[in-house]
């Protein structure tokens, strides 16, 4: 057994509701400190909340432990406190290394200052001493592949290559302990895959992770344990194909069906704000069960703020664990112009005959293209089964989810053309 | 033990960058543990950690000037226009001691008065305006305060200037008190790291300081002797009005560079006095309201 890296006992975060959503305002504060004596004592939890409860857990060296749960169950807030953002308000940690975090791809980044001077700047704040930030310069500047870019401000950069040394800095952190949230959920598709491959690199150095992401399959992948958090406690703990399993089984029944309402209130500091998702049939009546030979309808009610070019809103189509795809109201047949300021229900029309039989989930998702996430994307808010229309084939009643393989079942033309009379 | 850690490259395996000693399930590296009350100050964290001071600092002073198409300019506009302004509407009214030319008499208090309002208002928003790296990453939060005082010495350094050629416009020379300007500036800029200390920790839990702070400094710059001579202050007044640091500090700068005022030395020592004050109690506040800074930016 390889030694301890991080121990983690009794870990508690309280947070005052209004906390982290609204700041207070001194006059709030002081009539509060006035009336604090006078008043009656309220509950426990009155007024507060737990991100996380009693969170005990032990990590080995060159372990990859993954962190997984919904939007809201602690995750954030364990990383912040591994990484020292911020204090618990009980328990203790205990970590055995030199810990480097990476909760957001470019932190401290400045528009105006050139590539290079933002590799100093965002090493520097990455926990890096000058010279080591110079011995590993020039393999930062070949990560990123902006050798000719270097001395150009970055607000000239193209997203990709500001992602790239984003990431190419952070990546060159040498700590034996990397904490790293949900740095793959931008850009594109390559540089994904880049990310992924020096994450695994740096576990393959024997080096310590702590991965949260709600990307199962990069968390399947990587790790070597994970975790699973709900409302603040641990409720899973151990081998990765088991938590995935947990994971999923509990978010099939946070998903409703028919139409979901957003509960996060919307703060107006987003570009737009995702209103409201709604299945229908084509003639507009809500519904959660589909025959496949029907269109499925998603609406999605939507507050734009800002007139964006980049604004794309969509969804992920989950079917067990497997993104079915990723669609935007940008990806269509007939392409709109961006969406101007105001309120607008977007239709999405999944054609009949796409969709295999089975259970599907809907996760909404609005961005900036490349740029960052106006809406977290997190858990799956819809779910709808697809059923078989009998009339499509004569072995209904034999065809079901389980003995009809494949993510799609479309209607192919297939000729039957006599090539012999005898067999 | 001895355990090795190889850092990959891109693609290729490097040599040995780190080499740490660590006991095995020894004693642990760090213990995170909730903290309550007042803290002590981490020096040897603080000094681990100047390089970021210097690079924080370098970027307020690049951007500044990348963004604005007038650059250095920007430095010596305000002072000069509060100069003219001042000359034109207060010099007539004011008498000033010795035969000091009043735009003269101005420029010499509005150097550390502008360096100090600039570097108080830059120190009080610094932790809002760095609010991702509070969020995101974990350093000592004392260097965003004190990253922001540095900048303003850039713009110091360039109305500076002016004023030297002014003096030689008159004809007016400096003597050996001079030397003791490196010394002023430091006390203006740790006065401003003092109120900016509490300023900016205060701004990050309650936003009303955001309002506040135009205003304070305002109404400070009417009690500071700028326009007028410190000396229309009479008595044991003087000790009372010492303690508004800026008092002190810029009576001092103008004995030190015209030399036609007396010192006022229980002055300085009573605006001494209060800055040390402000700064041991801005160090522990900021300490305190520390730990949990990014819960509320």
């Amino acid at each position: 057994m390889s030694k301890l890296a991080i121990r983690v006992k009794g870990l508690s975060k309280r947070y005052q509701i209004g906390q982290r959503v609204n700041y207070r305002r001194l006059t709030e504060s002081l009539t509060g400190m006035l009336a604090a004596p006078f008043r009656r004592r309220e509950k426990q939890g009155d007024g507060h909340f737990w991100a996380l409860k009693d969170v005990s857990f032990d990590l080995r060296q060159g372990e990859v432990l993954g962190i997984i749960g919904r939007n809201g169950a602690g995750k954030s807030t364990l990383l912040k406190i591994l990484s020292r953002v911020t204090e618990m308000t009980e328990g203790n940690v205990d970590l055995y290394g030199r810990i480097g975090s990476l909760l957001e791809v470019g932190t401290g980044f400045h528009p105006e200052l050139t590539g290079r001077e933002n590799i100093f700047l965002n090493g520097a704040i990455l926990g890096m001493k000058r010279p080591e930030i110079r011995r590993k310069f020039d393999e930062i500047v070949d990560f990123a592949e902006v050798e000719k870019f270097l001395d150009t401000p970055v607000k000239h950069y193209s997203s990709g290559m500001y992602m790239r040394l984003a990431f190419a800095v952070a990546a060159h952190l040498e700590p034996e302990i990397l904490v790293v949230d949900e740095v793959l959920a931008v850009g594109d598709a390559q540089f994904q895959k880049k990310c992924l491959g020096r994450m695994s690199e740096v576990a393959k150095d024997g080096r310590t992770v702590l991965f949260v992401s709600h990307n199962l399959a990069a968390v399947a992948q990587l790790c070597t344990s994970c975790i699973v958090l709900t409302g603040g406690q641990i409720t899973y703990a151990g081998a990765v194909p088991g938590a995935i399993h947990a994971y999923e089984s509990a978010q099939r029944t946070t998903a409703t069906t028919g139409s979901w309402q957003n509960t996060v209130a919307d703060d107006g500091t987003q570009e737009a704000y995702v209103e409201r998702f709604e299945l229908t049939a084509e003639n507009g009546q809500p519904r959660d069960t589909f025959a496949n030979s029907e269109t499925v309808c998603v609406r999605i009610r939507v507050r734009v703020r800002q007139r964006q070019e980049l604004l794309k809103v969509g969804f992920e189509l989950i079917k067990a664990s497997t993104v079915v795809w990723r669609i935007h109201h940008v990806d269509t047949v007939h392409p709109m112009e961006p969406l101007p300021v105001g309120t607008h229900v977007l239709t999405c029309r999944i054609p009949p005959h796409l969709l295999n039989l089975g259970e599907y989930l809907i996760v909404p998702q609005a961005s900036i293209h490349c740029v960052k996430d106006v809406m977290k994307m997190g858990e799956p808010v819809l779910r709808f089964n697809v059923q078989l229309d009998p009339s499509v084939s004569s072995f209904h009643g034999i065809l079901n989810e389980r003995n009809h393989a494949g993510v799609i079942f479309p209607l192919l033309q297939w000729d039957a053309e006599a090539v012999a009379e005898r067999p | 033990m001895k355990v090795a850690i190889v850092a990959g490259g891109a693609g290729a395996l490097e040599d040995v960058v780190n080499t740490i000693e660590t006991e095995v399930e020894g004693e642990p590296l760090l213990r995170l543990r909730p903290r309550r009350g007042w803290q002590a100050i981490n020096a040897t964290e603080l000094w681990h950690y100047r390089d970021l001071l210097w690079f924080l600092a370098a970027r307020d002073i690049r951007v500044r000037y990348k963004q604005t198409v007038l650059g250095v300019l920007w430095a010596l506009l305000q002072p000069v226009a509060a100069m003219v302004i001042f000359t034109l509407f207060v010099g007539k009214l004011v008498k000033v001691p010795g035969d000091i030319p009043y735009p003269v008499f101005a420029y010499c208090a509005l150097l550390p008065w502008q360096l100090f309002s600039q570097s108080l208002t830059q120190a009080s928003n610094s932790l809002i305006e760095n609010e991702r790296l509070v969020t995101k990453v974990y350093f000592p939060r004392l260097l965003i305060p004190f990253a922001a005082v540095l900048s303003g010495l850039v713009d110091f350094a360039i109305s500076s200037v002016l004023f030297f050629v002014m003096l030689w416009y008159y004809h007016i020379g400096v003597g050996p008190a001079m030397l003791l300007l490196p010394v002023l500036v430091v006390m203006v800029v740790i006065t401003a790291l003092s109120v900016g200390l509490w300023l900016s920790a205060l701004n990050a839990h309650y936003r009303d300081f955001r309002y506040a702070v135009p205003f304070l400094i305002q109404v400070w710059f009417f009690a500071s002797p700028v326009v007028y001579p410190a000396s229309l202050v009479e008595g044991q007044w003087q000790v009372v009005y010492g303690m508004n640091p800026m008092a002190g500090a810029i009576q001092a700068f103008r004995w030190a560079l015209l030399g036609n005022v007396e010192p006022m030395w229980t002055m300085l020592a009573a605006s001494g006095a209060t800055v040390f004050v402000l700064f041991v109690g801005g160090m522990f506040y900021f300490r305190r309201m520390e730990r949990t800074m990014a819960d509320w930016v």
